[in-house]
């Protein structure tokens, strides 16, 4: 499903005396099956953006083309239940969503809303609960009794049960510690690949979206000033700057050794990996003339 | 989607009734109350409604934004209008249709009550969108104070009123957030049976009273960790002022009840 944003601008409390503008003039494509990493100051309007991805909000200015789905200031709201079929949104803080009385009724309540049938649904949330790698004996469980990163597990599932063909992300490791945050990014990672995902993922970690993500979008302001490749986005340090963004760390860290050593990589480090394996080239070759 | 709500909100501004001290606005708030009751015919009626109409320019407060914020209780008027006109059965008969009957009595005790109905929404709705609500809650507990005599925990009221108004805001950014994830887990909020409507609520209420539940806890360690000790000794960062303008709101409150006990029949 692909996704195209054309001239997208939303008001908040629209004539009243709180009315504020949180996006202007937003132009974007997210092709089907790509992994977009939208990226942004805090305030610059990237959750309002992606609460147009799934027609929680309606664009006041502008389309948002989802699928074969229009979406503009006067599309009636039983269209957008069916975009929120296919797109699921994975929230800051998902667990905050949780209110069933067993981890299994809860990851049952979206496919149930749209018409999954019951057995369905239950045989995919037994199935989610195992590839989010929790204990098999939660299903039972009230999700209040929970570790907080269980919490996130089971919030996830409950939004990955409908099968979205759309997945966006915001923030999803947002207080998670180092390695459920890795773990969660693998699985996400992993789902896009084996289940030809589309997936948006919104986040402050510049090495997540350098990581992941085969487009990257800048939001600043309030409307999309940047997009390519991590390579090109990644590549403009100093524009990043002007809108108070960083670079991954890798690339940083290849920025200094470049300066210091006089030695240019042969390409943008975007993984610790990578960094690893441009710099035993350049210092192989250092050795070799010796 | 509440961002319509008006009522209880409060509008930073600098109009006349904005710079009143919150005890005089209590004050007169509170007797406007009483007063309204003194109401009893046409002019008497009429004073208030063209009161309140000035009280909303002097407020500086736009009409439009107020009647739209304020639709829900406009509905409840228009329904109790309504309900006057079908059961109140005085009077001649002013229109009959088939077995609609609307009597000159029922017409005008309709016409009243609504009137009383949306002065006493609105003189209340001015207050709290004139007055931040911390200066209410500062208001009021000053007003309180000689209840302290009573033993009547006053400062704690006060306490629990200004966190609860605190609250407001944070617990509708938090229902709007909820609502926003369980309709993306297609939940249907505006659809279907009243049971079913009803039965939706349910995924809405869970999370918003243990996430209240949670912030209650926090603030109250916070409050703890910060030393509070209850309001014995407790002094304060904001002054109440009594100027000129707070006599002069209570002077025209005098004027105006002279006014209605003249008029009234």
């Amino acid at each position: 499903m692909d996704i195209v944003l054309q001239q997208v601008g939303y008001l908040y409390a629209k004539d009243s005396p709180f009315e504020k503008r949180a996006l202007r003039d937003v132009n974007a494509t997210i092709p089907s099956g790509s992994y977009t990493a939208i990226i942004g100051h805090t305030g610059s309007g990237k959750s309002t953006l992606l609460l147009h991805l799934n027609g929680l909000l309606k664009p006041s200015e502008g389309s948002v083309r989802i699928g074969s789905t229009l979406i503009t200031s006067d599309t009636k709201g039983k269209a957008l239940k069916d975009v929120r079929k296919h797109v699921g949104i994975v929230f800051q803080f998902p667990e905050h969503q949780l209110f069933e009385e067993t981890v299994e009724k809860d990851i049952m309540f979206g496919p149930m809303n749209f018409g999954i049938p019951e057995e369905e649904a239950r045989s995919r949330a037994h199935e989610l609960i195992e590839l989010l790698g929790l204990p098999p004996d939660i299903a039972q469980k009230s999700p209040f009794d929970l570790s907080g990163g269980q919490m996130r597990r089971v919030a996830i599932a409950g939004v990955l049960a409908f099968n979205p063909s759309v997945l966006i992300l915001d923030e999803p490791t947002a207080g998670l510690d180092p390695r459920g945050r890795k773990e969660i990014m693998e699985l996400f990672h992993r789902l896009h690949e084996e289940e030809n995902l589309t997936t948006i993922l919104v986040t402050h970690s510049m090495e997540d979206a350098a990581r992941y993500a085969d487009q990257v979008l800048v939001m600043h302001d309030g409307t999309s000033v940047l997009s390519g490749t991590p390579e090109d986005v990644f590549g403009k340090a100093e524009e990043l700057a002007s809108y108070r963004l960083g670079i991954p760390r890798s690339v940083r860290f290849q920025r200094d050794f470049e300066t210091l050593t006089g030695k240019p990589l042969g390409q943008l480090a975007l993984t610790e990996e990578q960094l690893a394996k441009e710099m035993a080239v350049v210092l192989k070759e250092a050795g070799g003339r010796k | 989607m509440m961002e319509k709500m008006i009522f209880g909100r409060y509008i930073p501004g600098h109009s006349f009734v904005h710079r009143l001290d919150p005890r005089s606005k209590l004050i007169f708030v509170f007797l406007f109350i009483v007063a309204v009751f003194f109401a009893n015919n046409t002019a008497t009626y009429a004073v208030l409604l063209a009161f309140t109409l000035l009280t909303i320019l002097t407020a500086r407060i736009r009409l439009y934004f107020l009647f739209n914020g304020l639709k829900p209780i406009l509905f409840l008027v228009a329904f109790t209008l309504l309900m006057h006109f079908i059961f109140t059965k005085e009077g001649p008969i002013l229109f009959e249709w088939k077995f609609i009957r609307i009597y000159e009595e029922g017409l005008r005790q309709g016409i009243y009550i609504s009137i009383r109905f949306l002065v006493l929404v609105l003189m209340t709705t001015i207050l709290t969108l004139t007055t931040s609500p911390i200066s209410i809650t500062d208001g009021m507990e000053t007003l309180l104070n000689p209840l302290k005599k009573l033993k009547l925990p006053v400062h704690e009221l006060a306490l629990m009123m200004s966190i609860s108004l605190r609250f407001i805001p944070t617990l509708m950014d938090e229902t709007d957030k909820i609502m926003k994830a369980q309709l993306a887990r297609g939940s249907d909020l505006t659809t279907g049976s009243l049971k079913e409507r009803i039965k939706a609520v349910v995924p809405l209420l869970v999370p918003l009273f243990v996430s209240a539940f949670k912030r209650a806890e926090d603030l109250a360690i916070a409050m703890e960790v910060r030393g509070y000790r209850g309001g014995e000794g407790r002094t304060r960062y904001r002054q109440l002022d009594w100027q000129w303008r707070d006599t002069i709101a209570l002077v025209i409150f005098g004027l105006l009840l002279i006014a209605l006990l003249w008029l009234r029949s």
